[in-house]
This record gives C-alpha cells, sequence and structure tokens, in this order.
C-alpha cells in the first residue's frame, strides 16, 4: 500500500511516517513542498492521502482530482460518510484523508486510526511545549519579584523567596502572581525596572 | 442573561465582516448570542469544518454551498442559506506584464475590449508553446463562474485556451509573484495586497462582468438549520444590523480596523478600507479610485437570498462541469437558497422585503422600484455585461444560447 502524507510541518510529517511504520506492509512518502504538489502525487500514485485539515493546498488537491485525468479513478473523502464518529475523531485530530484508490474500510480503518492517534500525540506535545514555556516565564518573573524586595526591603534572597511563597499561600494565589503583582506595582509606581 | 453559542466559520476575506462586526459591535448579543470564530485558509478546510459540527454556521462560497448539496466532488449534504452576505467585491488582477499588453493604465478596462485583447495575446502565446494561467479561490466559486463567463463570451475557452488552477486566496499574491499564474480572480484585501507589493495590478473588477453578483453566503446544513430555526433566525437579524451598520461611512475606519486584527484578517487596516469603501487602488502608487458598486453588502435587499441566483450559480455548475440539466438538479440548487427564512427572521423590521422570491437576473437597467410587502424596494442596474438575461425558468433555452466551449 502506497501512503502519501502531506504536511508542511517537517516535525509533524516525521512523526507521521515513523508511526505508520507499525502498518503493515506499506510505502509512506511525504510531501511537505507547497509547489508542484500535484506532479509530486501523480508521481507516487499513492492508494491513500493524508493531510492536515488546516493545509492550504486542500483546495487545490480536491480540484486536481476532478479534473486529472492520470487519476482516473473514484475520488472520495473517506471511504464511508456513514461512519461520522470516526470522520469527527479525524478532523478533531486536525487530520483529512481522500482516498485515491478505491480502498476498503478494513484496509483503511487502522491507517486513519493511527494517523489520528499520531496527530493527537503532536497537538499534545506542543501543549507540553507551551507549558513548559509558561513555566519558564513563571519563572523569571518570580525572579524580578524577589529582585525587587531585595532592593526595597533589603532583604536576603532566601527570605524574599519565603516572603513571596508564605504571601501565596496565605492568600490562596500562585507564586507567580503574586510575583506579578509586584512587578506591576513597581512598574507603576515607576520603579526603574 | 446567558448567551446562546455559536461557532462561526471563516476565511480571512473582507467579505468576512458581517458575522465579525455583528459580534465586535454587540448586535449578536441583542439576539443573546455569542458568536466564535473559527479561521481557516482553505474552503476545503471550512466546509469540513461544517460538515462535521465543528461550527454551527459558516462564511461560505455561493456556488459550494450548491455543489455540496448535490454531491459534487463529496458525498451529498444539504446545506441552506438563509442569508447572503454579500454581492461582488471580488477583481482580476494581473501580472505586469500580462496587463500591459491587454489593458489600460491608471483605469479600470471595459471588459470586452480587455477581453479581445488577451484572447489575441493567448493565441500570440500558443505560437511561442506558452499559455495563459489563471488562478481562482476554488473550484465552485463566483470568481471561476465569472471569470470563465467573460472569457467564453469573448471568445475564449476556460478548458482549452487557457489554464485555470485554484489557489487559497492568502496565497493568490505569492503565486502572482512567483509567476505561478499570470492573473487571479480573488476576493478583497487579497488584490490590494498583490497591488501593494507592486506584482500586479487590478484590471477588471467583477461587479463589470455581473453588476449584482452573488458572492459569499452563511451557510450551515439543512438540518441544523431547521432544528434551530428560531436561533437562526436570531443570527440573521444580528447579521442584518451589522449589515446596516457597515455601510455606513462613519464606521468605516472602525470595521476596518477590527477587520484587521490578528484573530480575524490579520491583514492592513488601510487595504481593508479600501474594498469597504469602494475606492480601489489599481496600480502601486496610483490614487485609490471609487469604484461604484465595488462590493454590495446592504442596499437594495442584497442580503436576501434570491432563488434566481442560485438557479444561475446551477446553470454555470452544468456549463463548466459539462452535467446534463435536470429539473430535480435545479431544483434542490434552489431549496439551498432560503427565502423564507430571511423572510420570517427580519419580518416587521425597517428592512424592504421584496414580494418575489426570484428575479429575471441581469433584466434591470436603470433603477427600478419593485412590489415589496414591507417598506419600498429599488433595484439598480444589475446586468451581465454581455446584456444576457437570465430567466430561472428557461434554465436548457439560456444554457443553448450561450458561447459553447
Amino acid at each position: 500500500m502506497r501512503i502519501a502524507v502531506i504536511d508542511e510541518n517537517p516535525v509533524r510529517a516525521a512523526i507521521m511516517e515513523d508511526g505508520l511504520a507499525e502498518v503493515g506492509e506499506r510505502d509512506v512518502f511525504v510531501i511537505s513542498e507547497r509547489n508542484g504538489m500535484a506532479r509530486a502525487i501523480e508521481t507516487i500514485d499513492p492508494d491513500v492521502i493524508l493531510i492536515d485539515l488546516g493545509n492550504p493546498s486542500r483546495d487545490m488537491l480536491e480540484e486536481y482530482f476532478s479534473v486529472s485525468r492520470a487519476i482516473s479513478r473514484p475520488i472520495a473523502m473517506f471511504v464511508e460518510q456513514s461512519d461520522d464518529d470516526a470522520i469527527a475523531a479525524a478532523i478533531d485530530a486536525g487530520v483529512s484523508a481522500y482516498i485515491v484508490d478505491g480502498l476498503s474500510q478494513r484496509r483503511l480503518k487502522p491507517i486513519l486510526d493511527l494517523a489520528v492517534r499520531r496527530f493527537q500525540a503532536f497537538s499534545r506535545l506542543q501543549t507540553e511545549l507551551k507549558e513548559a514555556r509558561d513555566a519558564l516565564s513563571e519563572r523569571e518573573v518570580v525572579d524580578r519579584a524577589k529582585k525587587i524586595l531585595i532592593r526595597k526591603r533589603g532583604l536576603s534572597e532566601p527570605d524574599a523567596h519565603k516572603l513571596l511563597r508564605d504571601h501565596a499561600m496565605n492568600s490562596n494565589k500562585r507564586m507567580a502572581e503574586v510575583a506579578e503583582s509586584i512587578v506591576t506595582a513597581e512598574l507603576l509606581l515607576g520603579g526603574d525596572l | 442573561m446567558t448567551l446562546d453559542q455559536m461557532n462561526i466559520g471563516f476565511l480571512p476575506l473582507v467579505d468576512a465582516a458581517l458575522p465579525i462586526l455583528a459580534q465586535e459591535h454587540g448586535f449578536a448579543e441583542e439576539q443573546g448570542l455569542n458568536l466564535n470564530f473559527i479561521k481557516d485558509v482553505s474552503w476545503a478546510s471550512v466546509l469540513d469544518r461544517l460538515l462535521y459540527g465543528h461550527t454551527d454556521a459558516a462564511h461560505l462560497l455561493a456556488p459550494l454551498a450548491i455543489a455540496t448539496t448535490l454531491g459534487r466532488g463529496r458525498p451529498a449534504k444539504a446545506l441552506s442559506v438563509p442569508f447572503i452576505l454579500g454581492l461582488n467585491g471580488n477583481a482580476i488582477t494581473m501580472s505586469h506584464k500580462l496587463a500591459d499588453i491587454v489593458a489600460p493604465v491608471g483605469m479600470l478596462g471595459d471588459p470586452i475590449a480587455v477581453g479581445n485583447k488577451l484572447k489575441a495575446e493567448i493565441s500570440e502565446r500558443a505560437k511561442a508553446g506558452s499559455r495563459v494561467r489563471f488562478g481562482v479561490v476554488h473550484r465552485y466559486s463566483g470568481h471561476n463562474y465569472k471569470l470563465r463567463y467573460w472569457l467564453a463570451q469573448c471568445g475564449i475557452a476556460p478548458d482549452r485556451d487557457i489554464d485555470i488552477v485554484t489557489i487559497a486566496p492568502p496565497f493568490a499574491a505569492d503565486a502572482l509573484a512567483s509567476e505561478e499564474v499570470d492573473g487571479i480572480c480573488v476576493g478583497e484585501p487579497w488584490n490590494s495586497v498583490a497591488v501593494e507589493r507592486g506584482v500586479g495590478r487590478i484590471v477588471l473588477v467583477t461587479a463589470q462582468i455581473w453588476r449584482r453578483g452573488v458572492e459569499k453566503v452563511l451557510a450551515m446544513p439543512t438540518a441544523r438549520l431547521d432544528d434551530d430555526r428560531e436561533k437562526i433566525e436570531r443570527l440573521v437579524r444580528a447579521l442584518h444590523f451589522a449589515a446596516k451598520h457597515f455601510i455606513d461611512p462613519e464606521n468605516w475606519d472602525a470595521n476596518a480596523n477590527i477587520l484587521a486584527r490578528a484573530e480575524y484578517l490579520d491583514g492592513s487596516a488601510k487595504l481593508i478600507n479600501r474594498a469597504i469603501s469602494d475606492r480601489i487602488m489599481f496600480t502601486a502608487g496610483a490614487q485609490p479610485v471609487d469604484v461604484p458598486d465595488f462590493m454590495f453588502q446592504y442596499r437594495e435587499a442584497a442580503n436576501f437570498p434570491w432563488i434566481s441566483q442560485a438557479a444561475w450559480l446551477y446553470s454555470q455548475m452544468v456549463r463548466w462541469d459539462h452535467l446534463q440539466y435536470s429539473a430535480e438538479d435545479q431544483l434542490r440548487a434552489e431549496q439551498v437558497f432560503r427565502p423564507n427564512v430571511y423572510r420570517t427572521a427580519l419580518k416587521g423590521l425597517d428592512t424592504p422585503m421584496p414580494g418575489a422570491n426570484a428575479k429575471l437576473e441581469g433584466s434591470v437597467t436603470r433603477n427600478m422600484p419593485v412590489g415589496s410587502t414591507q417598506g419600498r424596494l429599488t433595484l439598480g442596474a444589475n446586468p451581465f455585461f454581455d446584456g444576457r438575461v437570465f430567466d430561472p425558468t428557461e434554465v436548457q433555452k439560456y444554457l443553448e444560447a450561450l458561447p459553447k466551449a
């Protein structure tokens, strides 16, 4: 079975490609270039094309399928319109599938399921990355608040930390929130931050 | 009061304005609605999200709503259109190289004169073994149909003499810049973006081809509309008030600024303002020029879904997809447009309401008062550039009389 993965995000495309190794006998082709996509597909002649929902080339691809004589086989989006749950899951994960050949659902289902799992894994990765970044900036704001306390109240670094933590605990807030209000107040009161 | 939530899909185009402004100016809230927006870059994605319930309604190409209902290119699913988001607002922008050959500088071309010169250039290029290539935003778009209507009338066979390819609107200017295409037919602000970047100039606007051509619509699955009729009628009312607000020059600057925001069009307020005010800059460095009727958002019952417009789009689908004409398909296409929903939603308001659901498209040559059931309604000139009149009850005859291509 020949599978073409169209994704302009190379990281996600790689994750897809790895994941599809779990499917038995298959050849996976990754297309990440928008120009010349139609020609690439013609050359690959895939049975299944997996493409991310937000891909700007989707309209072009549908158009190409509807007029191309090179691929004179029936084209459908997903095999069975009736399988709404599977389709909804695929769309939620951001993946669409175009079936280039008349492929039976039995053969296609595992590939789609896998693609969906892979896409979800990728979006989890993105979320974790964002959380890590947020944590980083929280640490920065705490550091800035501590510096203000050290300078204004002549505290040592551990005491400044303790003051922030105690105040956060007593007021049922996160340390970063308390730190942020200190930094904001300093800015408003004309501190030279 | 808790507000009913609705998700609206859209593409970053000026004619997505009404739902956005309905939310931003509080017209949605007045109707007990809170609208969330989901932005995409291709129409296929907007449609997918609509069909599988990510969105409740969407800013959509009118012909795509009909194609989806008729099952063109994918399994059929009935869509309904209770409100037209706008008429026209598109332009044909050509590379400087092609524009210099076929069009005058500093003004809009005459469709027939430009078409004749383009025909000559196409045969010149054919001798040299090259072809002229145009980009449109979707196979099932008003852009594709208006471009083809114009070309065919000028003696150019769109499927034989030139290439027409699909390019998502945000990439149209890029395609022109990289010489992937010689011209684009796209909605604003993407023509102005191409002009501003100096990669082409605006040669024609689609209002010159069909003065009152239907463009984007508010679409939703028919089943959804029937289940939630009352809520959809509230949405139609919010859009109606947004449209009325939109055309007031006092609001243009503010609206351009809202639409320019990152979550909406993520573009230049200056360029968006040109489309809103019908003042178009044809080529980089020139003064914007007033183009009457460039884009229509409210006047003359512009938001009313005329079933004769749906029928015209169906006639072009038959023509360019080489379909067998079928009275049954025409009826299904016409039923996509839902004047009955528009009527009940806006009953008793100040808006003029046409007395009929269909009209002869292209038959009005000067301002003409027409029968209305509420208020007074005058229709402005709505001709096709070739003077042809479309009678929705004579589609087969109409198709036979059109140039063969």
